[in-house]
């Protein structure tokens, strides 16, 4: 990902900015321009919202081949996240093994490096998660 | 009420890597080495940490337990000798992670291992500033290091990684800096020419002409203004390259192991460079009651130490310390790695193209 695009994406990746419907008080994460129940009444009243990152997990996999920029990772761990304020996410978890995760266990966000571009780029940050 | 420390978080990764098994690759007997210098253990940062995860992640942890509005703080300084860019702050991503941006100044500082402690005193100054045209209410001073000693060498066995953030203000301060001095000289104990990976430094030259004079010096200035003496601190702290330096220079001082033990960290997780005084300061913050008083001092390398007279006002009383891990809880339960992973994590190991 280029720096421009990552850096359109800084507040989603660094604080889980994600939104909430002005409606229906659904959240959302990413953020969604419309309420997918409030449709065109949702238009203009999707507010920010910064999720705080807590949930407990839905699902794991445990990743052996890793794309280019993770292979120095292997094996690393990928999980499905119900936030604790609503809506799921697709994320890291670190500093564990695949043998102390479990659906259900606690989870809280974490700031780490997601990935650099080369040795001679940018990085990027942004969150991933631990066990509680 | 004088400035002060308002908040404080503190972050130490998880890993560990014992000196018995640093030893046995490079055939020396590590158990003896981490007896001399006692260090029982020392931290290792993840693949995916470095000083400008640690930096926010301790920022993060200072701003849970002060409550406050993070667009409040007016300037971030984040001191390091392992700034993840050599030219991109690291202050800057600190500033966006924990939403303190955009109407703040923000710089790295690099001091060897006193840069945090710089970066403190610069807060003070912005924030006691009497110029209505700097209105700064809260500055943010960052100490923060994942420091290498290169493989084989002795800095192997203690150069660690962790961070602290302090929240520097006027109001609400629950540990008031009554005094902070400075001594500095050219003295070349310890360097990292630029380009160069690893740290030299000048080996037996590193202790009393580097060292123990700057933090005597600068605790000896210290005691002189404020008319104290050691009898009079409730805790005193040290820069801790080792865990043996800040117990000879506390009792070449006058300082007893009672005054010393809860800032006292090193032995459990290494010398966290920039982060070294500042994590023994967080945890003398995390057991310290109303009126206790503290004499704290950075050594960096180069040579300079920060020295700083505090003490602990009512705030302490009511301060929400366990809405962040205390320092205790991070050095105890680490994982502990063989030296495969700890060179796999310090992504030493080259792969296939690299």
């Amino acid at each position: 990902m280029s720096g421009a695009r990552y850096w359109r994406h800084q507040d989603q990746r660094y604080n889980m900015a994600g939104n909430e419907c002005g409606v229906c008080g659904s959240r959302f994460f990413p953020g969604k321009t419309m309420c997918p129940n409030c449709h065109r009444r949702s238009v203009g009243k999707m507010k920010k919202f910064y999720f705080n990152g807590n949930g407990k997990i839905i699902t794991y996999t445990i990743i052996h081949e890793g794309s280019l920029q993770y292979r120095n990772q292997v094996p690393y761990l990928l999980a499905i996240i119900e936030l604790e304020e609503g809506d799921k996410v697709l994320g890291q978890i670190v500093d564990c093994e695949a043998s102390d995760l479990a659906m259900g266990k606690k989870v809280e966000m974490v700031f780490r490096k997601l990935g650099e571009q080369g040795k001679s780029g940018t990085i990027q940050y942004g969150y991933k998660f631990i066990l509680k | 009420m004088r400035s002060g420390i308002v908040s404080y978080g503190a972050y130490v990764p998880k890993y560990r890597i014992l000196p018995k098994e640093i030893g046995r690759v490079w055939g020396q007997d590590g158990e003896a080495m981490g007896k001399a210098l006692n260090i029982s253990a020392k931290s290792v940062p993840g693949l995916d940490e470095d000083t400008a995860t640690i930096s926010v992640m301790a920022a993060r942890r200072a701003l849970a337990r002060s409550g406050m509005d993070p667009s409040l703080i007016g300037a971030i300084y984040v001191g390091s000798e392992s700034h993840p860019y050599a030219v991109k702050p690291t202050a800057t991503i600190v500033s966006e992670a924990i939403r303190a941006a955009p109407y703040l100044t923000a710089s790295d500082l690099e001091f060897a291992c006193k840069a945090g402690t710089a970066g403190m005193q610069a807060c003070l100054g912005l924030i006691n500033s009497p110029d209505e045209n700097i209105p700064i209410q809260y500055a943010l001073a960052i100490g923060a290091d994942t420091s290498q000693g290169a493989p084989g060498n002795a800095l192997e066995y203690s150069a660690s990684a962790g961070g602290v953030a302090f929240i520097i203000g006027r109001e609400k301060v629950i540990a008031s800096i009554d005094l902070t001095m400075s001594y500095t000289t050219d003295t070349p104990d310890f360097w990292r020419r630029e380009g160069m990976k690893y740290p030299s430094h000048a080996e037996r030259f590193t202790g009393k002409p580097a060292y123990f004079k700057h933090i005597q010096n600068c605790a000896g200035m210290i005691m002189k203004r404020m008319g104290t003496e050691p009898k009079d601190y409730d805790h005193a702290v040290f820069h801790q390259p080792n865990g043996k330096f800040p117990i000879v220079v506390a009792k070449k001082l006058g300082f007893t192991d009672e005054q010393i033990k809860d800032g006292l960290i090193c032995p459990y997780i290494g010398n966290t460079y920039s982060g070294s005084m500042m994590i023994g300061l967080a945890a003398i913050l995390d057991v310290a009651s109303p009126g206790d008083r503290v004499l704290a001092v950075s050594y960096g390398s180069g040579a300079g130490s920060d020295g700083f007279d505090i003490t602990i006002t009512d705030e302490m009383k009511t301060f929400p310390k366990d809405k962040a891990p205390l320092v205790n809880e991070m050095i105890s339960g680490g994982k502990v790695i063989d030296y495969a992973i700890y060179m796999k994590l310090r992504e030493k190991i080259k792969l296939e193209g690299e």
